[in-house]
Protein backbone atom coordinates (compact mmCIF):
# COMPACT_ATOMS: atom_id res chain seq x y z
CA UNK A 1 0.00 0.00 0.00
CA UNK A 2 1.16 3.39 -0.84
CA UNK A 3 1.74 6.19 2.02
CA UNK A 4 -1.32 8.19 0.55
CA UNK A 5 -3.82 5.59 0.61
CA UNK A 6 -2.44 4.21 3.93
CA UNK A 7 -2.56 8.13 5.52
CA UNK A 8 -6.32 8.62 4.00
CA UNK A 9 -7.25 5.23 5.83
CA UNK A 10 -6.37 5.62 9.00
CA UNK A 11 -5.64 9.25 9.03
CA UNK A 12 -9.56 9.55 10.87
CA UNK A 13 -8.34 6.94 13.39
CA UNK A 14 -4.94 9.17 14.50
CA UNK A 15 -7.38 12.65 14.90
CA UNK A 16 -9.76 10.22 17.29
CA UNK A 17 -6.65 9.34 19.82
CA UNK A 18 -4.80 12.68 18.96
CA UNK A 19 -8.73 14.14 20.18
CA UNK A 20 -8.41 11.63 23.52
CA UNK A 21 -5.21 12.45 24.62
CA UNK A 22 -5.88 16.48 23.99
CA UNK A 23 -8.47 15.73 26.60
CA UNK A 24 -7.77 15.85 30.82
CA UNK A 25 -4.94 13.66 31.65
CA UNK A 26 -7.46 11.39 32.96
CA UNK A 27 -9.91 11.41 30.66
CA UNK A 28 -8.29 8.94 27.84
CA UNK A 29 -8.81 6.15 30.29
CA UNK A 30 -12.49 6.42 30.72
CA UNK A 31 -13.19 5.84 27.21
CA UNK A 32 -13.01 2.00 26.19
CA UNK A 33 -12.16 3.47 22.62
CA UNK A 34 -8.32 4.63 23.89
CA UNK A 35 -6.88 1.41 24.45
CA UNK A 36 -8.27 -0.13 20.71
CA UNK A 37 -6.90 2.79 19.39
CA UNK A 38 -3.52 2.87 21.10
CA UNK A 39 -3.13 -0.64 19.71
CA UNK A 40 -3.93 0.48 16.17
CA UNK A 41 -1.52 3.21 16.07
CA UNK A 42 1.52 1.23 17.61
CA UNK A 43 0.31 -1.43 14.57
CA UNK A 44 0.52 1.80 11.90
CA UNK A 45 3.81 2.77 13.47
CA UNK A 46 5.38 -0.66 13.07
CA UNK A 47 4.48 -0.78 9.61
CA UNK A 48 4.89 2.22 8.68
CA UNK A 49 8.70 1.72 9.60
CA UNK A 50 8.98 -1.69 7.85
CA UNK A 51 7.36 -0.27 4.63
CA UNK A 52 9.66 2.92 4.59
CA UNK A 53 7.01 5.67 4.54
CA UNK A 54 8.03 9.28 5.23
CA UNK A 55 10.38 10.07 8.35
CA UNK A 56 7.37 12.63 8.43
CA UNK A 57 4.84 10.29 9.05
CA UNK A 58 6.67 7.52 11.39
CA UNK A 59 7.89 10.52 13.49
CA UNK A 60 4.12 11.81 13.63
CA UNK A 61 2.93 7.97 14.61
CA UNK A 62 5.78 8.15 17.35
CA UNK A 63 4.74 10.68 18.57
CA UNK A 64 1.20 9.63 18.76
CA UNK A 65 2.50 6.13 19.84
CA UNK A 66 4.83 7.77 23.31
CA UNK A 67 1.90 10.19 24.19
CA UNK A 68 -0.16 6.83 24.39
CA UNK A 69 2.35 5.07 26.05
CA UNK A 70 2.74 7.71 28.73
CA UNK A 71 -0.83 7.82 29.25
CA UNK A 72 -1.28 3.84 29.06
CA UNK A 73 1.46 3.05 31.12
CA UNK A 74 2.06 5.65 32.92
CA UNK A 75 -1.05 6.08 34.99
CA UNK A 76 -0.92 6.25 38.77
CA UNK A 77 -2.48 3.75 40.77
CA UNK A 78 -5.61 4.31 42.62
CA UNK A 79 -4.38 3.29 45.84
CA UNK A 80 -5.48 5.33 48.90
CA UNK A 81 -4.10 6.88 51.52
CA UNK A 82 -0.28 6.57 50.12
CA UNK A 83 0.75 9.15 52.82
CA UNK A 84 -0.76 6.92 55.65
CA UNK A 85 0.89 3.10 54.16
CA UNK A 86 4.28 4.80 54.01
CA UNK A 87 4.59 6.16 57.35
CA UNK A 88 2.48 3.50 59.20
CA UNK A 89 4.03 0.61 57.45
CA UNK A 90 6.65 1.07 54.51
CA UNK A 91 8.99 3.86 56.58
CA UNK A 92 9.53 1.38 59.52
CA UNK A 93 9.84 -1.80 57.95
CA UNK A 94 12.69 0.04 55.35
CA UNK A 95 14.41 0.59 58.56
CA UNK A 96 14.37 -2.57 59.88
CA UNK A 97 15.55 -3.91 56.03
CA UNK A 98 18.62 -1.34 56.45
CA UNK A 99 19.33 -1.85 59.64
CA UNK A 100 22.58 -2.85 58.97
CA UNK A 101 23.18 0.41 57.39
CA UNK A 102 21.49 2.75 59.70
CA UNK A 103 23.66 1.53 62.57
CA UNK A 104 26.19 1.78 60.60
CA UNK A 105 25.71 5.48 60.00
CA UNK A 106 24.37 6.05 63.68
CA UNK A 107 28.29 4.82 64.49
CA UNK A 108 29.87 7.26 62.35
CA UNK A 109 27.64 10.42 63.58
CA UNK A 110 27.40 8.79 67.39
CA UNK A 111 31.11 7.79 67.57
CA UNK A 112 32.97 11.23 67.05
CA UNK A 113 30.16 12.99 68.78
CA UNK A 114 30.90 11.44 71.95
CA UNK A 115 34.57 11.05 71.54
CA UNK A 116 34.78 14.95 71.00
CA UNK A 117 32.31 15.38 73.98
CA UNK A 118 34.28 13.19 76.25
CA UNK A 119 37.71 14.19 75.20
CA UNK A 120 36.75 17.87 75.78
CA UNK A 121 36.04 17.05 79.54
CA UNK A 122 40.08 15.78 79.78
CA UNK A 123 41.37 18.17 77.52
CA UNK A 124 39.32 21.50 77.26
CA UNK A 125 42.02 23.33 75.10
CA UNK A 126 41.74 20.75 72.20
CA UNK A 127 38.10 22.87 71.40
CA UNK A 128 40.13 25.69 69.89
CA UNK A 129 41.12 23.09 67.07
CA UNK A 130 37.39 22.31 66.51
CA UNK A 131 35.88 25.27 66.66
CA UNK A 132 36.59 29.17 65.98
CA UNK A 133 36.71 31.53 68.85
CA UNK A 134 33.96 33.71 66.88
CA UNK A 135 31.85 30.08 67.11
CA UNK A 136 32.65 29.32 70.92
CA UNK A 137 31.55 33.29 72.07
CA UNK A 138 28.82 32.67 70.17
CA UNK A 139 28.14 29.35 71.86
CA UNK A 140 29.10 31.16 75.09
CA UNK A 141 26.32 33.67 74.27
CA UNK A 142 23.34 31.38 73.38
CA UNK A 143 23.46 29.07 76.11
CA UNK A 144 24.37 31.44 78.84
CA UNK A 145 22.00 30.21 82.04
CA UNK A 146 20.64 33.77 82.12
CA UNK A 147 19.90 33.78 78.93
CA UNK A 148 15.90 33.83 79.06
CA UNK A 149 15.43 31.88 75.55
CA UNK A 150 18.20 29.60 75.66
CA UNK A 151 19.42 28.71 72.28
CA UNK A 152 18.67 31.97 70.97
CA UNK A 153 20.37 34.95 69.97
CA UNK A 154 18.48 37.80 71.69
CA UNK A 155 17.39 39.26 67.85
CA UNK A 156 16.17 36.12 66.77
CA UNK A 157 11.87 34.98 66.62
CA UNK A 158 11.35 31.30 67.08
CA UNK A 159 9.71 32.21 63.62
CA UNK A 160 13.10 33.11 61.62
CA UNK A 161 14.87 29.93 63.69
CA UNK A 162 12.08 27.53 62.49
CA UNK A 163 12.90 28.94 58.72
CA UNK A 164 16.35 28.65 59.46
CA UNK A 165 16.64 25.23 61.07
CA UNK A 166 14.44 23.82 57.72
CA UNK A 167 17.07 25.82 55.57
CA UNK A 168 20.07 24.54 56.98
CA UNK A 169 19.48 21.04 58.71
CA UNK A 170 17.47 19.50 55.62
CA UNK A 171 20.16 20.77 53.77
CA UNK A 172 22.80 18.77 55.51
CA UNK A 173 20.63 16.34 55.23
CA UNK A 174 20.40 16.13 51.72
CA UNK A 175 23.59 16.79 50.82
CA UNK A 176 24.58 13.21 53.82
CA UNK A 177 22.25 11.58 51.13
CA UNK A 178 23.91 12.99 48.01
CA UNK A 179 27.19 12.42 48.94
CA UNK A 180 26.64 8.47 48.65
CA UNK A 181 27.00 9.22 45.50
CA UNK A 182 30.85 9.27 45.90
CA UNK A 183 31.41 5.90 46.63
CA UNK A 184 29.75 6.96 50.04
CA UNK A 185 32.62 9.05 51.20
CA UNK A 186 30.57 12.37 50.80
CA UNK A 187 28.19 10.44 53.42
CA UNK A 188 30.94 9.55 55.87
CA UNK A 189 32.39 12.79 55.84
CA UNK A 190 29.19 14.82 56.40
CA UNK A 191 28.10 11.90 59.02
CA UNK A 192 31.63 12.63 61.18
CA UNK A 193 31.98 16.35 60.59
CA UNK A 194 28.43 17.12 61.82
CA UNK A 195 29.53 14.00 64.96
CA UNK A 196 32.49 16.49 65.67
CA UNK A 197 30.53 20.05 65.46
CA UNK A 198 27.87 19.05 67.52
CA UNK A 199 30.07 16.61 70.20
CA UNK A 200 32.87 19.74 70.52
CA UNK A 201 30.00 22.34 71.26
CA UNK A 202 28.24 19.53 73.57
CA UNK A 203 31.73 19.16 75.19
CA UNK A 204 32.62 22.68 75.19
CA UNK A 205 29.56 24.08 77.40
CA UNK A 206 29.63 21.20 79.26
CA UNK A 207 33.20 21.84 80.71
CA UNK A 208 32.38 25.48 80.76
CA UNK A 209 29.67 24.83 83.40
CA UNK A 210 26.55 25.68 80.75
CA UNK A 211 25.40 22.15 80.60
CA UNK A 212 21.74 22.54 82.64
CA UNK A 213 21.04 25.12 79.64
CA UNK A 214 22.70 23.27 77.01
CA UNK A 215 21.03 19.92 77.04
CA UNK A 216 17.56 20.92 78.55
CA UNK A 217 17.70 22.76 75.05
CA UNK A 218 18.52 20.03 72.85
CA UNK A 219 16.72 17.40 74.59
CA UNK A 220 13.53 17.99 72.72
CA UNK A 221 14.45 17.80 68.97
CA UNK A 222 17.88 15.38 69.88
CA UNK A 223 15.81 12.26 68.87
CA UNK A 224 13.61 13.47 65.63
CA UNK A 225 16.83 15.33 64.47
CA UNK A 226 19.23 13.04 65.37
CA UNK A 227 17.68 9.79 64.03
CA UNK A 228 16.62 12.55 60.79
CA UNK A 229 20.55 12.72 59.95
CA UNK A 230 21.25 8.91 60.29
CA UNK A 231 18.82 8.07 58.38
CA UNK A 232 20.01 10.70 55.61
CA UNK A 233 23.53 8.92 56.36
CA UNK A 234 22.03 5.56 55.87
CA UNK A 235 20.31 6.56 52.61
CA UNK A 236 23.92 7.88 51.31
CA UNK A 237 25.64 4.62 52.48
CA UNK A 238 23.26 2.75 50.63
CA UNK A 239 24.17 4.22 47.27
CA UNK A 240 27.51 4.19 48.16
CA UNK A 241 27.16 0.77 48.86
CA UNK A 242 25.25 -0.45 45.60
CA UNK A 243 27.97 0.94 43.51
CA UNK A 244 31.02 -0.36 45.45
CA UNK A 245 29.50 -4.05 45.57
CA UNK A 246 27.10 -4.08 42.92
CA UNK A 247 26.40 -7.74 43.33
CA UNK A 248 25.14 -9.53 40.81
CA UNK A 249 23.99 -6.26 38.66
CA UNK A 250 25.53 -4.18 37.08
CA UNK A 251 26.49 -0.79 38.76
CA UNK A 252 24.41 0.87 37.33
CA UNK A 253 21.54 -1.40 37.56
CA UNK A 254 22.27 -1.58 41.57
CA UNK A 255 22.55 1.89 42.02
CA UNK A 256 19.28 2.62 40.33
CA UNK A 257 17.65 -0.04 42.76
CA UNK A 258 19.26 1.12 45.67
CA UNK A 259 18.05 4.92 44.83
CA UNK A 260 14.58 3.42 45.02
CA UNK A 261 15.02 2.24 48.04
CA UNK A 262 17.28 5.09 49.43
CA UNK A 263 14.69 7.94 48.36
CA UNK A 264 12.25 6.14 51.06
CA UNK A 265 14.51 6.60 54.06
CA UNK A 266 15.21 10.56 52.63
CA UNK A 267 11.75 10.81 52.99
CA UNK A 268 11.23 9.78 56.43
CA UNK A 269 14.31 11.77 57.35
CA UNK A 270 12.85 15.07 55.88
CA UNK A 271 9.58 14.26 58.05
CA UNK A 272 12.00 14.08 60.74
CA UNK A 273 13.88 17.21 60.19
CA UNK A 274 10.50 19.22 60.06
CA UNK A 275 9.42 17.64 63.07
CA UNK A 276 12.62 18.63 64.83
CA UNK A 277 12.95 21.90 63.38
CA UNK A 278 9.17 22.50 64.87
CA UNK A 279 10.57 21.56 68.17
CA UNK A 280 13.61 22.96 68.09
CA UNK A 281 12.22 26.30 67.19
CA UNK A 282 8.96 26.46 69.60
CA UNK A 283 9.51 24.31 72.09
CA UNK A 284 13.40 24.10 73.06
CA UNK A 285 14.12 27.82 73.44
CA UNK A 286 11.23 28.21 76.17
CA UNK A 287 12.78 29.29 79.09
CA UNK A 288 10.44 29.05 81.91
CA UNK A 289 9.98 24.96 81.99
CA UNK A 290 11.99 23.24 84.06
CA UNK A 291 15.17 21.34 82.94
CA UNK A 292 13.56 18.00 84.34
CA UNK A 293 10.53 18.46 82.46
CA UNK A 294 12.52 19.04 79.13
CA UNK A 295 14.43 16.31 80.06
CA UNK A 296 11.08 14.06 80.34
CA UNK A 297 9.84 15.19 77.45
CA UNK A 298 13.22 14.17 75.27
CA UNK A 299 13.19 11.22 76.60
CA UNK A 300 9.80 10.14 76.25
CA UNK A 301 10.18 11.37 72.29
CA UNK A 302 13.26 9.16 72.23
CA UNK A 303 11.62 6.36 72.79
CA UNK A 304 8.64 6.54 70.97
CA UNK A 305 10.40 7.69 68.04
CA UNK A 306 12.50 4.20 68.77
CA UNK A 307 9.28 2.10 69.09
CA UNK A 308 7.79 3.26 65.94
CA UNK A 309 10.90 2.67 64.31
CA UNK A 310 11.11 -1.19 65.98
CA UNK A 311 7.60 -2.24 65.90
CA UNK A 312 5.55 0.03 63.77
CA UNK A 313 4.21 -1.82 60.18
CA UNK A 314 4.60 -5.55 61.57
CA UNK A 315 6.76 -7.61 59.78
CA UNK A 316 7.69 -8.03 55.78
CA UNK A 317 6.59 -10.75 54.19
CA UNK A 318 9.45 -11.35 51.72
CA UNK B 1 21.61 5.37 11.73
CA UNK B 2 24.39 4.16 14.02
CA UNK B 3 25.39 7.83 14.50
CA UNK B 4 21.77 8.00 16.09
CA UNK B 5 21.17 9.11 19.77
CA UNK B 6 17.63 7.91 19.65
CA UNK B 7 16.93 5.69 22.92
CA UNK B 8 14.47 3.30 22.20
CA UNK B 9 11.44 1.78 24.47
CA UNK B 10 10.04 -1.89 23.45
CA UNK B 11 6.62 -1.80 24.45
CA UNK B 12 4.14 -4.61 25.25
CA UNK B 13 2.62 -3.82 21.62
CA UNK B 14 6.40 -5.58 19.81
CA UNK B 15 6.99 -1.78 18.52
CA UNK B 16 9.98 0.19 19.74
CA UNK B 17 8.92 4.03 20.55
CA UNK B 18 11.95 6.22 20.19
CA UNK B 19 13.01 9.28 22.26
CA UNK B 20 15.77 11.62 21.79
CA UNK B 21 17.92 12.72 24.75
CA UNK B 22 18.65 16.18 25.00
CA UNK B 23 22.65 17.02 25.40
CA UNK B 24 24.38 19.06 27.78
CA UNK B 25 23.93 22.25 26.01
CA UNK B 26 20.00 22.12 25.57
CA UNK B 27 20.09 21.24 29.19
CA UNK B 28 22.05 23.94 30.27
CA UNK B 29 20.27 26.00 29.00
CA UNK B 30 17.12 25.21 30.28
CA UNK B 31 18.95 25.47 33.91
CA UNK B 32 20.03 28.60 33.10
CA UNK B 33 16.22 29.67 32.21
CA UNK B 34 15.18 27.75 35.98
CA UNK B 35 18.19 29.74 37.57
CA UNK B 36 16.94 33.38 36.59
CA UNK B 37 13.31 32.22 37.23
CA UNK B 38 14.48 31.37 40.81
CA UNK B 39 16.57 34.11 41.61
CA UNK B 40 13.69 36.68 40.09
CA UNK B 41 11.24 34.70 42.25
CA UNK B 42 13.40 34.91 45.40
CA UNK B 43 14.94 38.34 44.64
CA UNK B 44 11.01 39.36 44.53
CA UNK B 45 10.12 37.30 47.81
CA UNK B 46 13.28 39.32 49.60
CA UNK B 47 11.83 43.01 48.79
CA UNK B 48 8.19 42.30 49.64
CA UNK B 49 8.81 40.29 52.49
CA UNK B 50 11.34 42.16 53.65
CA UNK B 51 8.44 44.88 54.58
CA UNK B 52 7.46 42.01 57.35
CA UNK B 53 10.69 42.37 59.18
CA UNK B 54 11.68 38.91 60.97
CA UNK B 55 8.72 37.04 59.64
CA UNK B 56 9.53 37.99 55.98
CA UNK B 57 13.22 36.86 56.63
CA UNK B 58 11.44 33.69 58.04
CA UNK B 59 9.61 33.32 55.04
CA UNK B 60 12.39 34.34 52.26
CA UNK B 61 14.59 31.42 53.53
CA UNK B 62 11.64 28.85 53.68
CA UNK B 63 11.47 29.69 49.51
CA UNK B 64 15.40 29.53 49.08
CA UNK B 65 14.87 26.22 50.36
CA UNK B 66 11.86 24.71 48.70
CA UNK B 67 12.90 26.30 45.38
CA UNK B 68 16.41 24.80 45.65
CA UNK B 69 15.44 21.53 46.22
CA UNK B 70 11.31 20.72 46.18
CA UNK B 71 9.73 22.88 43.62
CA UNK B 72 11.77 21.62 40.72
CA UNK B 73 10.81 17.92 41.48
CA UNK B 74 7.19 18.91 42.07
CA UNK B 75 7.38 20.62 38.70
CA UNK B 76 8.75 17.37 37.47
CA UNK B 77 5.94 15.18 38.40
CA UNK B 78 2.59 17.36 38.05
CA UNK B 79 3.83 19.46 34.73
CA UNK B 80 4.47 16.93 32.45
CA UNK B 81 7.94 16.28 33.30
CA UNK B 82 8.93 19.66 32.97
CA UNK B 83 10.31 22.55 34.85
CA UNK B 84 9.49 25.97 33.41
CA UNK B 85 13.32 26.45 31.84
CA UNK B 86 12.75 22.65 30.38
CA UNK B 87 9.45 23.85 28.99
CA UNK B 88 10.93 26.84 27.36
CA UNK B 89 13.65 24.53 26.01
CA UNK B 90 11.14 21.70 24.60
CA UNK B 91 12.64 19.06 27.12
CA UNK B 92 11.09 16.54 29.56
CA UNK B 93 11.73 14.09 32.27
CA UNK B 94 11.15 10.42 32.09
CA UNK B 95 11.45 7.26 33.49
CA UNK B 96 13.74 4.87 31.39
CA UNK B 97 11.07 2.86 29.90
CA UNK B 98 9.10 6.40 28.49
CA UNK B 99 6.92 6.67 31.27
CA UNK B 100 5.98 9.90 33.33
CA UNK B 101 8.10 10.70 36.06
CA UNK B 102 7.18 10.25 39.63
CA UNK B 103 8.02 11.42 43.38
CA UNK B 104 10.48 8.61 44.10
CA UNK B 105 12.66 9.50 40.71
CA UNK B 106 11.69 12.98 40.67
CA UNK B 107 13.16 13.57 44.00
CA UNK B 108 16.18 11.48 43.75
CA UNK B 109 17.61 13.13 40.52
CA UNK B 110 17.12 16.50 42.07
CA UNK B 111 18.37 15.69 45.87
CA UNK B 112 21.31 14.28 43.85
CA UNK B 113 21.95 17.44 42.24
CA UNK B 114 24.08 18.25 44.70
CA UNK B 115 26.91 15.79 44.03
CA UNK B 116 26.58 16.59 40.01
CA UNK B 117 27.06 20.69 41.06
CA UNK B 118 30.35 19.40 42.62
CA UNK B 119 33.11 20.30 42.03
CA UNK B 120 31.91 23.54 40.70
CA UNK B 121 28.93 24.11 38.21
CA UNK B 122 27.86 20.76 37.44
CA UNK B 123 31.49 19.82 36.12
CA UNK B 124 30.66 16.05 37.72
CA UNK B 125 27.29 16.15 35.76
CA UNK B 126 28.90 17.59 32.34
CA UNK B 127 31.51 14.43 32.47
CA UNK B 128 29.11 11.93 33.54
CA UNK B 129 26.83 12.88 30.74
CA UNK B 130 29.23 13.22 28.26
CA UNK B 131 30.65 9.60 29.40
CA UNK B 132 26.77 8.16 28.92
CA UNK B 133 25.01 7.37 26.01
CA UNK B 134 21.76 9.09 27.03
CA UNK B 135 23.78 12.08 28.20
CA UNK B 136 22.47 11.66 31.41
CA UNK B 137 23.94 13.04 34.84
CA UNK B 138 24.38 10.87 37.78
CA UNK B 139 21.45 11.66 39.25
CA UNK B 140 19.77 10.59 36.05
CA UNK B 141 21.75 7.01 36.40
CA UNK B 142 20.45 6.92 39.90
CA UNK B 143 16.90 7.68 39.35
CA UNK B 144 16.62 5.91 35.82
CA UNK B 145 15.63 9.24 34.12
CA UNK B 146 15.91 10.57 30.70
CA UNK B 147 15.88 14.06 29.82
CA UNK B 148 14.09 13.89 26.49
CA UNK B 149 13.08 16.09 23.41
CA UNK B 150 9.35 16.76 23.70
CA UNK B 151 8.10 14.95 20.48
CA UNK B 152 6.67 17.29 17.35
CA UNK B 153 3.77 16.43 16.40
CA UNK B 154 4.46 16.10 13.21
CA UNK B 155 2.77 17.19 9.95
CA UNK B 156 5.21 20.23 9.66
CA UNK B 157 7.38 19.04 6.73
CA UNK B 158 4.74 17.91 4.04
CA UNK B 159 5.86 16.31 0.56
CA UNK B 160 4.86 19.58 -1.48
CA UNK B 161 2.38 18.38 -4.01
CA UNK B 162 3.69 17.80 -7.79
CA UNK B 163 2.58 15.59 -10.94
CA UNK B 164 3.42 12.22 -9.73
CA UNK B 165 6.28 10.52 -11.86
CA UNK B 166 6.86 6.83 -12.14
CA UNK B 167 10.79 6.06 -11.60
CA UNK B 168 12.99 5.35 -14.13
CA UNK B 169 14.25 2.09 -12.56
CA UNK B 170 12.93 -0.43 -9.43
CA UNK B 171 13.89 1.22 -6.25
CA UNK B 172 15.07 -0.18 -3.15
CA UNK B 173 13.08 0.24 0.38
CA UNK B 174 16.40 2.74 1.59
CA UNK B 175 16.07 4.51 -1.75
CA UNK B 176 12.62 5.35 -2.09
CA UNK B 177 12.56 6.45 1.96
CA UNK B 178 15.54 8.53 1.07
CA UNK B 179 13.87 10.48 -1.68
CA UNK B 180 11.06 10.95 0.35
CA UNK B 181 13.07 12.33 3.11
CA UNK B 182 14.48 14.46 0.54
CA UNK B 183 11.03 15.49 -0.69
CA UNK B 184 9.92 16.61 2.81
CA UNK B 185 12.67 18.31 3.55
CA UNK B 186 13.19 20.05 -0.05
CA UNK B 187 10.75 22.66 1.23
CA UNK B 188 13.33 23.60 4.30
CA UNK B 189 16.28 23.89 1.89
CA UNK B 190 17.51 26.30 -0.67
CA UNK B 191 17.04 26.53 -3.50
CA UNK B 192 20.28 25.74 -4.88
CA UNK B 193 21.17 23.21 -2.30
CA UNK B 194 18.13 21.39 -3.28
CA UNK B 195 19.00 21.27 -6.66
CA UNK B 196 22.67 19.78 -5.81
CA UNK B 197 21.64 17.03 -3.99
CA UNK B 198 18.80 16.36 -6.21
CA UNK B 199 21.86 15.55 -9.13
CA UNK B 200 23.27 13.56 -7.28
CA UNK B 201 20.55 11.04 -7.79
CA UNK B 202 21.33 10.81 -11.28
CA UNK B 203 19.90 7.96 -12.35
CA UNK B 204 16.70 9.13 -11.56
CA UNK B 205 17.21 12.90 -12.87
CA UNK B 206 19.14 11.46 -15.47
CA UNK B 207 20.05 14.86 -17.56
CA UNK B 208 18.29 17.51 -16.10
CA UNK B 209 19.58 20.02 -13.99
CA UNK B 210 19.01 23.30 -10.94
CA UNK B 211 15.42 23.23 -10.33
CA UNK B 212 14.45 20.61 -12.94
CA UNK B 213 16.32 18.26 -11.01
CA UNK B 214 14.47 19.12 -7.70
CA UNK B 215 11.45 19.06 -9.87
CA UNK B 216 11.63 15.53 -11.10
CA UNK B 217 12.80 14.20 -7.52
CA UNK B 218 9.38 15.80 -5.79
CA UNK B 219 7.51 14.12 -8.87
CA UNK B 220 8.88 10.60 -7.96
CA UNK B 221 8.47 11.48 -4.14
CA UNK B 222 4.71 12.26 -5.18
CA UNK B 223 4.50 8.91 -7.01
CA UNK B 224 5.94 6.73 -4.36
CA UNK B 225 3.87 8.56 -1.52
CA UNK B 226 0.84 7.28 -4.21
CA UNK B 227 -0.64 10.78 -5.09
CA UNK B 228 -2.72 10.77 -8.45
Amino acid sequence: MKQAAFESLHVSEWSAFERLLENDPRAPLRGADFPRLYRRVCQHLALARDRAYGPDLVDRLNALALRGHRVLYGAEGMRRNQLAEFFLRRLPLMVREELPLVLTAALLFFGPFALVALALQRYPDFVAYLLSPHELADLQRMYDPANPHPGMRPADSNVLMFAFYIWNNVKIGFQTFAGGMLLGLGTIFYLVLNGLQIGAAAGYLTQIGYGVPFWSFVAGHSAPELTAIVLSGAAGLRLGAALIAPGRLTRRAALTAAARRAVQLVYGAAALFTIAAFVEAFWSPVGFVPAQIKYAVGASLWSALLAYLALVGGRHAR
Amino acid sequence: MVLDTAHEVPTPEGIDIELRPAGPMARASAWLVDLLLRLGILITIWITAGLLGKFGLALTLLSAFFLEWLIPAWCEVRWNGATPGKKALGLMVVHDDGTPVRWPAALTRNLLRAVDFLPLLYLFGFVAMCLSRDFKRLGDHAAGTLVVFRPALGGSHDVPPAAALAPARALSLAEQRAIVDFAERSTALTADRAAELAEIAEPLVGTARGAAATERLIGIANYLLGRQ
